[in-house]
């Protein structure tokens, strides 16, 4: 167990946004958030990251864990000069070599010396995943990572992922709104609007009435099918789940 | 070698400069321009209490920026917004102060000199208060510097490396209290965000890196103060604003010139077409 949440209500000014949250992230599992807008999402990974205290419950940490947050968006003002080396080494200075390393694994090798507002959004989410993985984490979060990409753009980014996961053996918890990819690559898949209305295998959650209705899908199977693909190739590194079953939370 | 004024009135002007260049670069960067006006205007309220309790001006104004500063930030978001918020305040502050200091009897002030400065007359204890709160405020800035850079670019990204947005926000802040304190007998309440923001927009467009740009920035500022000293001796005029207009004409000039190198860069990259292939950013290569 990497990182457990157990009951955990969040508050930003007086709007309640998260409520009774309880989760586990096991390593080396892939694990999706999925919501409508509003639904708390990227407050979520705020406060998985310790931006965002929760009023109450617990959050319990592993001695090991070490996080590469990838946010939602990142604004470069053209008034600030920033080349990817520079922004790579902020705010911790790193040798070269690390730097180009995170860089390949990121599958942006190329950027070192690029100015960051030249970037397109796909190259700069590869320099933000990299930026992440500087740290060695054994736990990615990613906050919508592909959004604002094209198809192609996103199915990129994906791969780019699943073999980064292979290779580092890490956790990934991402947040997504493009069901497809989402669902055939996760282990689990979180629904969530507020609260956590279900949770459990992409297949499961997929199926399940709470899903149906928040995405007003209309539940005829075959769009569902199509959100998971059986090509099970890759090797999974986590442990068999308590957490399996699907949970009802009204 | 303190003994003449020129040379005294040259070190404040490199000792503000020296801080202006790096906070400056911040204030552009997050876009705080309005903050460092309305802070300098706020000041003149210090000025007016500082002379009618005879304490130091550098001790009133460090008060009544420092209080400005934190009630904005506590205000903001609520029912104003933090522009909003600045001009009530920076220009209540002024106009109050303005009024204080007309009820002030026995003191003959010359008001001029807090609007606009007043290099020439910059003292050894001037001189030692200027250079003591440009050190300080370089101090602040150099130690959080990457904090600084991270929490500016994303407060997100800043938390997930442990570093608090808030207290790198109360650093600059502070910083630039001190700076506004300082520079007032150089440059003025008037004229002290010019020092600010002119020399980093200058500096812009030459940087690569943030540190870049600072160190741009400080040379304009240093360069600025030194030719708008000698200027003003020569020609009779106003010190401060001398500097402000050697530094505006620099921030048109630079800008001319690299137009100037952008466009025969173009022109010379049409002529000979294998420029072209070596601008690695033109092309997206990052799919594979």
């Amino acid at each position: 167990m990497l990182i457990e949440a157990c009951n955990i209500d969040v508050q930003i000014g007086k709007k309640m946004i998260l409520k009774s949250i309880s989760l586990q992230i096991e390593k080396g599992r892939i694990i999706t958030v999925i919501g409508p807008n509003g639904s708390g999402k990227s407050t979520l990974l705020k406060t998985l990251i310790g931006a965002i205290t929760p009023v109450t419950g617990t959050l319990i940490k592993a001695p090991e864990l070490s996080v590469g947050y990838v946010p939602q968006r990142l604004h470069i003002d053209e008034t600030l000069p920033m080349t990817v080396k520079r922004f790579l080494q902020l705010p911790h200075k790193m040798p070269a070599k690390c730097l180009q390393n995170a860089l390949s694994e990121a599958g942006a090798s190329n950027l070192m010396n690029q100015q960051l507002n030249s970037l397109s959004g796909g190259q700069l989410q590869r320099v933000l995943l990299a930026r992440a993985l500087l740290t060695t984490p054994n736990l990615l979060l990613l906050d919508e990572p592909t959004q604002g990409l094209d198809r192609k753009g996103t199915a990129d980014f994906y791969r780019q992922l699943n073999q980064l996961r292979q290779k580092l053996n890490c956790a990934i918890l991402l947040v997504s709104h493009d069901l497809q990819v989402v669902m055939r690559q996760s282990d689990q898949v979180i629904c969530l609007n507020g609260q956590i209305c279900c949770q459990g295998k992409p297949e499961d959650v997929g199926n399940s009435d709470t899903f149906k209705t928040l995405f007003g899908l209309d539940g005829d199977g075959d769009t569902l099918a199509l959100y998971r693909h059986h090509s099970h190739s890759r090797t999974t590194y986590s442990q068999p789940s308590a957490n399996q079953e699907i949970h009802h939370a009204g | 070698m303190l003994d003449d004024f020129i040379i005294r009135a040259a070190l404040a002007g490199i000792g503000v400069s020296l801080a202006a260049a790096p906070l400056g670069c911040f204030v552009v960067w997050r876009r705080m321009a309005y903050f460092g006006d309305a802070t300098a205007h706020a000041a003149m309220l210090g000025v007016a209490l500082s002379l009618a309790l005879s304490t130091p001006v550098f001790a009133g104004v460090l008060l009544v920026t420092l209080l400005m500063a934190v009630t904005v930030s506590l205000l903001s978001g609520r029912s104003y917004a933090m522009d909003t918020l600045l001009g009530v305040m920076a220009h209540s502050a002024l106009a109050i102060g303005l009024v204080a200091v007309s009820f002030l009897e026995g003191i003959r002030i010359d008001l001029m000199a807090y609007l606009f400065g007043d290099i020439l007359a910059v003292g050894k204890q001037d001189l030692a208060i200027i250079w003591g709160g440009a050190l300080l405020v370089l101090i602040m800035v150099g130690y959080r510097w990457s904090a600084l850079l991270l929490a500016t670019l994303n407060p997100d990204l800043a938390r997930a490396s442990g570093i608090s947005p808030q207290r790198e926000q109360l650093v600059l802040t502070l910083a630039l209290a001190i700076v506004v304190a300082v520079a007032i007998k150089v440059v003025g309440v008037l004229l002290i965000a010019a020092l600010l923001i002119i020399p980093a927009a200058t500096a812009r467009p030459f940087s690569q890196t943030p540190e870049a740009m600072a160190l741009i920035a400080a040379l304009i500022g240093i360069f600025a103060n030194i030719a708008g000293l000698a200027g003003s001796y020569h020609l009779d005029t106003p010190t401060g604003p001398t500097i402000v207009c050697v530094i505006a004409a620099l921030f048109v000039l630079l800008n001319l010139l690299k137009s100037l190198i952008q466009k025969t860069d173009a022109l010379l990259a049409r002529m000979i077409p294998s420029r072209t292939s070596e601008q690695p950013g033109l092309t997206d290569t990052s799919k594979d």
